[in-house]
């Protein structure tokens, strides 16, 4: 069997204060097999973005292990993409430059790489705003713009924080639809996290409940849709959804009586 | 946009201008009326010319330092010690900002001290200076800097601290160092908060000169203050002190241009 690109083992994190320490994650282990698509789903303040944080290395677990294709995360050489939930385009940087901030910081801005962003740039209509600044764009292209940002670094796994929650409805199905199509075509193993159950189920292969704090893997849920030509758009209308969508809120619903 | 203007929009937009060239006309009034006034009251003895000075006189005393070239030698000596001192308290404080900003403990072990510095009255410090640096013109232009650099710092710093950290975290996220979140993100985010603060201290500067300059110069507008004040030549001391005002506005008017030009960035 193929190596998972990513793969956590009892991995926990415990987040320190002053005036106490607080479990966030605990025991989560699980695995990104290669193309795989995974939607994180729970309530608010149960380590989603603790979770992709962990991955991105920008905090260290406190026990437990994070492995890329077999190796320790520190020592791997794979390409993170992660995308926020606010696209924080830097507003006295023009689109274009923006768009090469990731090449600029890790001094790739060869022609490979700036092919890659022209390419992306056609293909989101965003060719003539390469030299507008980022208040002039609307909201959805200014998240594609926070994409191609993110894929000009070609990533091997690319995480998403609740990339579309700024944006309104009609916006976010489209930036969606963008967004998985661009996935499927380059191959990049994705893992999201959001509070929106519809995207959840719309988006992945696989969806994961994780429990109230702290966060602990409560359901893990393969999505099966029996539609051809697959899309986050299509997916809302598989015969599946609503089945999918009961099961997931249904998990999620359990653990909010827990609390009360 | 719309080309053709409806004569609502072109009545409304009458009524502005109108407002505004009253309000223009208003202030040009006042001056003039002023100045009238202080001569009208001057020349019939309502006032004592000699203390007050006149209009007439201090126009006068202007024509005759022109031409002898006095003025101009005393305005450029004070233009010269406010430009150096507020070039030093710039540089100055964004560098030890960046540091305070790079080394947090620094910043938390030095902050008390900054904020007491700040609010001590400078003016208490100018003697000292003179007596630890003599009579010259770095003493002035260590006067101008000392009234305005422990404030400068903290309020760049306190604009360093004050990037949204998502922006932050989004340079981590591609693997940008330290170096480049200041490069990238500290410095660019705070350029309208340091033009603000740029606004707020080329006035100080000039504050600290004038200081300065009326405990140990020979030269500059502060020195023919207290030597024409000293000697009872009023307008001297009236002179300087309105070509004082003129500089003041003159170079904040500067830096709102720059302000004006970069606002558009951000």
């Amino acid at each position: 069997m193929e190596t998972p690109v990513l793969e956590f083992s009892d991995v926990n994190y415990i987040y320190h204060t002053i005036s106490c320490e607080t479990d966030a994650l605990k025991d989560i282990s699980f695995k990104l097999d290669r193309n795989e698509f995974i939607s994180f789903v729970g309530p608010s303040g149960c380590g989603k973005t603790t979770l992709l944080n962990l991955i991105a290395g920008l905090i260290p677990v406190s026990s437990g292990t994070i492995k890329l294709t077999g190796k320790e995360l520190s020592g791997s050489s794979l390409n993170i993409g992660y995308m926020l939930q606010k696209d924080h385009l830097l507003e006295w940087r023009s689109i274009y430059k923006n768009l090469t901030l990731g090449l600029e910081i890790q001094g790739k801005k060869d022609a490979e790489h700036l092919a890659i962003i022209d390419d992306l740039l056609k293909t989101y209509g965003l060719d003539e705003f390469r030299n507008a600044f980022p208040r002039q764009l609307s909201g959805g292209m200014r998240q594609r713009a926070a994409l191609i940002r993110t894929l000009a670094l070609s990533p091997d796994i690319l995480l998403l924080d609740e990339p579309f929650s700024a944006l309104d409805y009609q916006t976010r199905l489209n930036v969606s639809d963008d967004i998985g199509s661009i996935i499927k075509e380059k191959e990049i193993s994705t893992i999201l996290v959001t509070h929106d159950l519809s995207e959840a189920i719309s988006m992945a292969d696989r969806v994961i409940v994780l429990s109230k704090r702290p966060g602990t893997i409560k359901e893990e849920i393969p999505i099966r849709l029996s539609i051809e030509k697959r899309t986050p758009k299509t997916s809302r209308n598989a015969p599946e959804f609503n089945t999918y969508y009961n099961q997931i809120w249904e998990a999620i619903h359990d653990e909010n009586q827990d609390i009360t | 946009m719309k080309t053709k203007i409806s004569p609502e929009q072109q009545k409304y937009v009458h009524n502005i201008r109108k407002k505004q060239i009253l309000i223009r006309l208003y202030q040009l009034l006042l001056f003039v009326g002023f100045i009238i006034l202080w001569e009208y009251t001057a020349k019939h003895g309502i006032i004592n010319s000699f203390i007050f000075s006149c209009p007439s006189k201090l126009f006068a005393t202007f024509l005759s330092m022109l031409k002898d070239g006095s003025l101009i030698h005393h305005i450029f000596i004070t233009l010269y010690e406010t430009l150096a001192g507020f070039a030093i308290v710039i540089i100055g404080s964004l560098l030890i900002a960046t540091l305070f900003w790079w080394n947090e403990t620094l910043s938390k072990v030095l902050e008390p001290y900054l904020v007491i510095l700040n609010s001590l009255p400078k003016s208490a410090l100018a003697p000292v200076l003179i007596v630890w640096l003599g009579s010259n013109k770095t003493t002035i232009i260590v006067c101008a800097c000392s009234v305005a650099i422990f404030g400068s710092i903290l309020n760049i710093y306190t604009g360093f601290v004050n990037v949204e950290n998502d922006k932050l975290k989004l340079i981590k996220t591609l693997k940008g160092t330290r170096f480049q979140c200041l490069k990238l993100v500290v410095l660019p985010s705070n350029v309208p908060n340091i033009i603000s603060v740029m606004k707020v201290n080329i006035g100080l500067c000039l504050v600290g000169v004038v200081i300065g300059e009326f405990l140990a110069a020979r030269e500059g507008l502060g020195y023919l203050i207290i030597y024409g004040s000293q000697t009872f030549k009023m307008g001297n001391v009236l002179l300087s002190i309105l070509i004082l005002c003129v500089i003041a506005m003159f170079l904040y008017m500067i830096l709102q241009k720059i302000e004006k030009k970069l606002s558009g960035y951000f």
